[in-house]
């Protein structure tokens, strides 16, 4: 896997006449998990969505470094995130329901690159998720939340991704399933070696897996600094995320 | 079913086409068996875009027309052979499809379908005004005085018309065994997450405009030799919308047989019912069946023979 490296510049979007976000920089290192803290309506999955290619920022820059190259990211199409090797896993997972398994895992390898590879990707996918490999043929819509969570994962992970945006990966799940998702995004991140962004509000689960983190508050950062200097700052819990 | 099956399949039926379009029958037979085979090429063309992504149009006959127009004005103009009609009605209809892509695809669900509603109106009101073409009036066309390979020229159309249902429905076996079916079945699964997972939606929804559009032009473009006459009012008929449409939902939208399988019974019920009862009845014929088969089976025959197959527990 080719190293990669997010770097977010003074970005601001919005949805028409609604400003989300103020300035916001992040940086995201090769090999690292950062994670996104922040309550609902703080500016998460806008940030996620502006490096994906779904919002286009008003201002600001969103690169990547690669090999010494920097590719400019504001303005491509989201299909062109995936040729770049960034993956997103949605927030509501958005899998396609009426499909099978097995189709969905396909589409996570429509980028060419990834087509090569479906063979092997598909079983380190059912090796790293064995339920995935007994309801391939089963409908994605007629899954259990986390078994579909596992999916949006997995489905991921067929594109041969280096970096991997997942968006709120907790939402709807029982508290166990979501530490099991969390421990499982740490897993697969150690074995396939890949750069992790991810926007959650659980900061106890969240916390447990990252290098990194980034607390925003109405569309800023208002605290960064390694988990340990998060997890101690007790501000940072009061004010910031309601704990 | 597998690729060389497939092409076997492919040649046998085009084989018996042109061999049937020889024995010489009761011309009547090649008349109506042409537009039942007519009616697998839309229901076919009609799919890929309605079926195999979700965009529901209801164009068809603003692309069949067009078909039909172009090779109108190529034998008013150079007298041009029904090959090159042909190729003409298709290039002119994918364009069409391209360019209303381009225009509408922004739009989703049922917006997009009042858009080729209305695409319908505006084409069919310029050829009433066209006196070229012969505007409301009409215009009729003479057919070569020999027809090509057989006996009568009916004969003749009917076995074109075989070979462009089979290409009509390989076209649409080829889509659904590659990349791009697997790209379009995303689409109309979960647009948002397509686009997500790398899939190009917006060229693709382009090539199922065109390439659905290109199949109902090729489906018009022999229509003013078949019936000699060609008038606004009958090529645009709403009831190319209401069968195009009809046929693969009764049939099973997702795989290139219900198509077929629609238009080959509802095709052949109505023109049973023209003979039998009376043409008018067509239209109801079909509304009671359609309505009947969402009730009872909304994914059509394919699915209904698929969901009993599985309750087997063979």
């Amino acid at each position: 896997m080719v190293g990669s490296r997010l770097v977010l510049r003074d970005v601001e979007a919005g949805y028409g006449a609604v400003r989300v976000l103020h300035g916001v920089s992040i940086d995201v290192n090769e090999g690292e998990t950062v994670v996104l803290l922040g309550t609902n309506g703080n500016g998460k999955s806008t940030l996620i969505k502006c490096i994906m290619g779904i919002v286009r920022p008003e201002r600001g820059e969103i690169a990547l470094e690669r090999d010494g190259e920097r590719i400019d990211l504001i303005g491509r199409a989201p299909e062109d995130m995936v040729h770049l090797g960034i993956t997103l896993v949605p927030e509501g997972r958005r899998l396609f329901p009426k499909l099978t398994v097995e189709e969905n895992l396909m589409l996570g390898a429509f980028r060419a690159a990834a087509r090569r590879d479906i063979a092997k990707n598909l079983d380190l996918c059912f090796e790293a998720f064995p339920v995935l490999r007994s309801r391939r043929r089963q409908l994605a819509g007629s899954m259990s939340g986390g078994e579909q969570q596992m999916l949006a994962i997995g489905r991921a992970l067929m594109s041969t991704p280096a970096i991997l945006l997942v968006d709120e990966p907790s939402v709807g799940l029982a508290p166990l399933l979501v530490s099991r998702v969390i421990t499982t995004i740490r897993d697969l991140k150690e074995r396939y070696h890949l750069t992790v962004l991810m926007a959650e509000q659980n900061f106890n689960q969240a916390v447990k897996i990252a290098d990194r983190g980034y607390v925003i508050v109405h569309g800023q950062i208002a605290f960064e600094g390694r988990t340990e200097d998060l997890t101690e700052h007790e501000l940072v819990k009061k004010y910031y995320l309601g704990l | 079913m597998s690729g060389r099956a497939f092409a076997v399949a492919a040649v046998v039926v085009i084989a018996g086409g042109l061999l049937v379009a020889g024995l010489g029958l009761n011309q009547y037979y090649y008349f109506a068996a042409y537009v039942v085979l007519q009616y697998v090429v839309l229901a076919t063309a009609w799919n890929i875009l309605g079926g195999y992504t979700g965009y529901v149009n209801f164009g068809t006959p603003a692309f069949f027309a067009l078909g039909a127009y172009t090779a109108v004005v190529l034998i008013k103009w150079l007298k041009a052979p029904l090959l090159a009609q042909l190729v003409a009605g298709a290039v002119v209809a994918g364009l069409l499809g391209l360019a209303i892509g381009y225009l509408t695809l922004r739009l989703r669900g049922v917006f997009f379908s009042i858009a080729t509603l209305a695409l319908t109106v505006v084409l069919q009101t310029m050829f009433v005004n066209w006196e070229y073409t012969g505007g409301a009036r009409g215009i009729s066309l003479a057919r070569p005085a020999t027809a090509p390979f057989y006996g009568s020229y009916v004969q003749f159309v009917f076995a074109v018309m075989v070979i462009l249902a089979v290409l009509a429905v390989a076209t649409a076996w080829c889509i659904e065994r590659s990349w791009i079916g697997r790209g379009f079945a995303a689409i109309r699964d979960n647009e948002e997450a397509a686009e997500c997972m790398g899939v190009p939606t917006l060229r693709l929804k382009l090539l199922a405009t065109t390439v659905s559009g290109m199949l109902m032009g090729l489906a018009g473009a022999p229509f003013p030799f078949y019936i000699t006459f060609v008038e606004p009012a009958s090529v645009f008929d709403l009831n190319y919308a209401v069968n195009s449409l009809a046929m693969p939902m009764i049939g099973g939208t997702t795989t290139w047989v219900g198509p077929v399988i629609g238009a080959v019974l509802l095709g052949s019920a109505q023109q049973i019912a023209t003979v039998t009862i009376s043409s008018e009845l067509n239209l109801l014929l079909v509304g009671v069946i359609l309505v009947a088969f969402v009730i009872l089976a909304p994914e059509g025959i394919v699915g209904l023979v698929r969901r009993l197959s599985r309750r087997d527990p063979a």
